[in-house]
């Protein structure tokens, strides 16, 4: 390493990894990841989250997974919690959705209406 | 670049190592593989958390579930609950039973609330095997901005106006160390650090070294840049293999980034580590012993003046530093000396770390604010007494310390106001003691120490540590007279006045201070012949009450020695001559026949 820039330059690198074990007060997405969510599908949109939370560098939202939510027909569900604690419920998940979700919802900033469980309710 | 989505850290520090965790990290990429998501979660050895009474301890992100007492029965839970299904395990999470909450953020519970973490930051946080993970948690930048912006009386600028003192024991303002040494003139300087943690009972520094060695590495090249050096030795006991292995791992990894070595990071600073490797005796740790135990001879001390900054190491002029007074140094560069002297009390700055051991509930390791009250650290911190006994007193700075009484537990836990009460600071010890702890014996423990680990280069530290310690055990053996305790006293006194080194000065305060406050008990061994506490033997007895006896001979078939005799369905009788003082009999009564006096 010959310069101060080098050293910064690798630390962007890694900080993206580690941000998965710093507190943040960013948006956060919950999977539920019961049987019921599992069997639903719920991993690759698990997995399609991660991936493009990643790939877009969105370092201050978090993926978690949480168990079964009660509405086992409408898995998989994913929920989107702002700071404030307000959040967003989206049923009938797949990988496709999640990917639009991340690049509407997340970056920004606008709820994918169609997906959400209103629209699930009033259909 | 490989994405995960969750985060296992497994402690692989000394406690929790040796409570099994090795096993635990094999088990875990196990079980990972065999639910196929050995690509979505990412296995992590960290340093200490802190918690070793609970170890081994698992944290896994992003949720923060701090998992304790795992054994390698509960990984596969952990796996197929928490990693495949998302379900938090609750019956291992840290404080299970008290109150068990379904979002268990590690930072919440009791243990960390009242804790500041800054010489611990990284502890339990990266892995201290891999330098890409120290960097992207701000590490090398406080070097960067050092030797590229500021120059080195900036630094010492810097360190003076943060108010942070030593953390060894002595407390000695860091900015003024270092600007005597900077102001020697001399071709060759050294910087040193003293990572021999000799205290019987301390791992603090020990766990500094192995859950984020990269950050003394970084704090002695900026020492190195500010009193214009370009060589640091580590002094570190071989009994610490961990934090051994992990420092040379360190600097093998700051070498290959050119972050030590030769014009770091393009400037004209150069600087370079090299550790040494310490036997282990006590004295070494005291910093001119430590000096010529480096330079290749037996570690005795030499007489003060000349002082290390002006003539040290091979005669040059040297900084020797604490492990754990070097870990803040890059944390005041980035965040300025106003944010440091910002925490913590008036006159001591910054926080503390304790290795809390003892009559204790939470045993570990725990960093913070100076001035927080020793209350706040036994109860909220510590969680109090265990077995609903009385606390009693604490003792801190091993055995040149002591002891804080029950009484003055309310202290704010600070350099200056510990020695108004005749403890000190030390170098994080703290002992807490109930109500069933003899302060005779306790002074006893300490000074048996000290003669062991004299040196014995000079009478008073060699003789009167012996004489004090053969009074003690004379009034432990209730063989002690009033003329005994005047006799410590004025011992005390022609020690402290006389010896070489600081081992041989501070000797003697663990006797004074249990002395000052808990004289009464002095008087019961030597006047009453009795240990209140039961604890010395030769002073105890076991008798039977004839009137509560039943005469059901369980005792007598239970006592190792035989000494105790009788007649079915009358009352039994422990013959005192042979009787050992084990309790076995008192255990065993079902009647309470049996007590102790
Ligand atoms: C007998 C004796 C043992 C000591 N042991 C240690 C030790 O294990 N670790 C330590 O950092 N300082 C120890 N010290 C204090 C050192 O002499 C020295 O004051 C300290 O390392 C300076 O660093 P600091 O200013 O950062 O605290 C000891 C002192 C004495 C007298
Ligand atoms: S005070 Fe004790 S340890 Fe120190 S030099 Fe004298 S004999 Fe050695
Ligand atoms: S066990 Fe108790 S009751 Fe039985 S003989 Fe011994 S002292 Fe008496």
């Amino acid at each position: 390493m010959k310069s101060l820039e080098e050293l910064r330059a690798l630390k962007e690198k890694t900080k993206a990894q580690m941000n998965l074990r710093n507190e943040q007060n960013g948006l956060r997405v919950v999977v539920g990841m019961a049987t019921c969510g599992i069997a639903a599908g719920a991993r690759p949109v698990m997995n399609t989250f991660v991936e493009e939370i990643a790939k877009r560098q969105l370092n201050n939202v978090k993926v978690t997974m949480t168990g079964c939510i009660g509405l086992c027909k409408l898995e998989p569900i994913v929920e989107v919690i702002d700071p404030s604690g307000d959040k967003v419920t989206y049923v009938k998940m797949d990988a496709q959705k999640a990917a639009r979700v991340v690049a509407e919802h997340l970056v920004n900033g606008k709820i994918v209406s169609e997906y959400t469980i209103k629209a699930e309710e009033n259909s | 670049m490989q994405i995960y989505r969750a985060h296992v850290l497994v402690c692989a520090g000394t406690g929790c190592t040796s409570s099994g965790s090795t096993v635990l990290f094999e088990e875990f990429e196990k079980q990972l593989k065999d639910a196929g998501i050995e690509n979505e979660v990412k296995m992590v050895k960290t340093g200490c958390f802190g918690l070793c009474a609970e170890g081994p301890i698992v944290v896994v992100y992003p949720e923060g579930a701090m998992y304790c007492r795992v054994t390698k029965e509960d990984v596969a839970e952990i796996v197929s609950e928490h990693l495949v299904k998302g379900r938090i395990v609750n019956r291992l999470l840290e404080g299970a039973g008290e109150v068990q909450k379904e979002e268990a953020a590690a930072e919440q519970s009791h243990f960390f609330k009242k804790q500041m973490r800054i010489a611990l930051r990284n502890c339990g946080h990266i892995n201290p095997e891999n330098i890409d993970e120290y960097i992207a948690e701000d590490g090398y930048e406080a070097l960067g901005k050092v030797i590229t912006e500021m120059t080195p009386e900036q630094v010492i600028d810097v360190m003076l106006k943060s108010g942070l003192r030593g953390r060894g024991g002595a407390g000695f303002p860091t900015g003024r160390k270092w600007d005597f040494a900077r102001k020697s003139p001399s071709d060759k300087k050294y910087v040193c650090c003293n990572a021999d943690e000799g205290d019987p009972g301390a791992f603090m520094d020990r766990s500094v070294l192995e859950g984020d060695p990269h950050v003394v590495l970084e704090a002695m090249a900026i020492a190195g840049y500010a009193i214009g050096s370009d060589q640091g030795y580590i002094y570190v006991r071989a009994e610490y293999p961990i934090a051994v292995k992990r420092l040379q791992i360190a600097i093998e990894q700051a070498r290959a980034y050119g972050l030590l070595g030769k014009n770091i990071l393009g400037t004209d600073f150069s600087f370079d580590i090299e550790l040494r490797l310490g036997a282990g005796a006590f004295v070494c740790g005291e910093e001119t012993a430590l000096m010529t135990s480096i330079e290749g001879h037996r570690g005795e001390p030499r007489p003060r003046p000349p002082f290390p900054a002006v003539k040290g190491l091979f005669q040059k002029p040297t900084i020797l530093n604490n492990v754990e007074t070097y870990a803040n140094v890059p944390r005041i560069i980035l965040n300025g000396a106003d944010w440091f002297a910002g925490i913590g009390s008036e006159r001591s700055k910054g926080t503390k770390v304790f290795a809390v051991g003892g009559k204790i509930k939470n045993t570990g390791l725990v960093e913070i604010p100076m001035g927080t009250t020793l209350r706040e650290v036994v109860y909220d911190i510590g969680g109090g007494i265990p077995n609903g006994k009385k606390f009693k007193a604490a003792q801190t700075g091993g055995p040149s310390g002591g002891c804080i009484p029950a009484s003055l537990i309310d202290t704010p836990i600070e350099y200056d106001t510990l020695i108004e009460i005749g403890s000190m600071m030390g170098s994080g010890g703290l002992i807490v003691m109930d109500e069933d702890t003899c302060m005779v014996d306790i002074a006893k423990f300490f000074l048996t120490f000290t003669v062991e680990e004299s040196c014995g280069k000079c009478p008073p530290c060699r003789i009167g540590t012996k004489r004090m310690l053969d009074i003690l055990t004379k009034i432990t053996k209730g063989q002690g007279t009033l003329s005994d305790i005047d006799d410590l006293y004025a011992l005390a006194d022609a020690i402290k006045s006389s010896a070489l080194c600081g081992l041989g000065q501070t000797a003697p305060n663990p006797v004074l201070s249990t002395l000052r406050y808990f004289k009464d008990e002095y008087i019961a061994h030597v006047v009453d012949k009795k240990c209140p506490a039961g604890v010395c033997k030769d002073l105890m007895r076991y008798t039977i009450v004839a009137d509560k006896c039943k005469g059901c001979s369980l005792c007598a078939r239970n006592c190792p020695v035989n000494c105790i005799q009788g007649e079915i369905k009358k009352p039994f009788v422990i013959d005192q001559d042979k009787c050992i003082k084990c309790g076995t009999c008192m255990d065993k009564c079902k009647f309470g026949a049996i007590v102790k006096e």
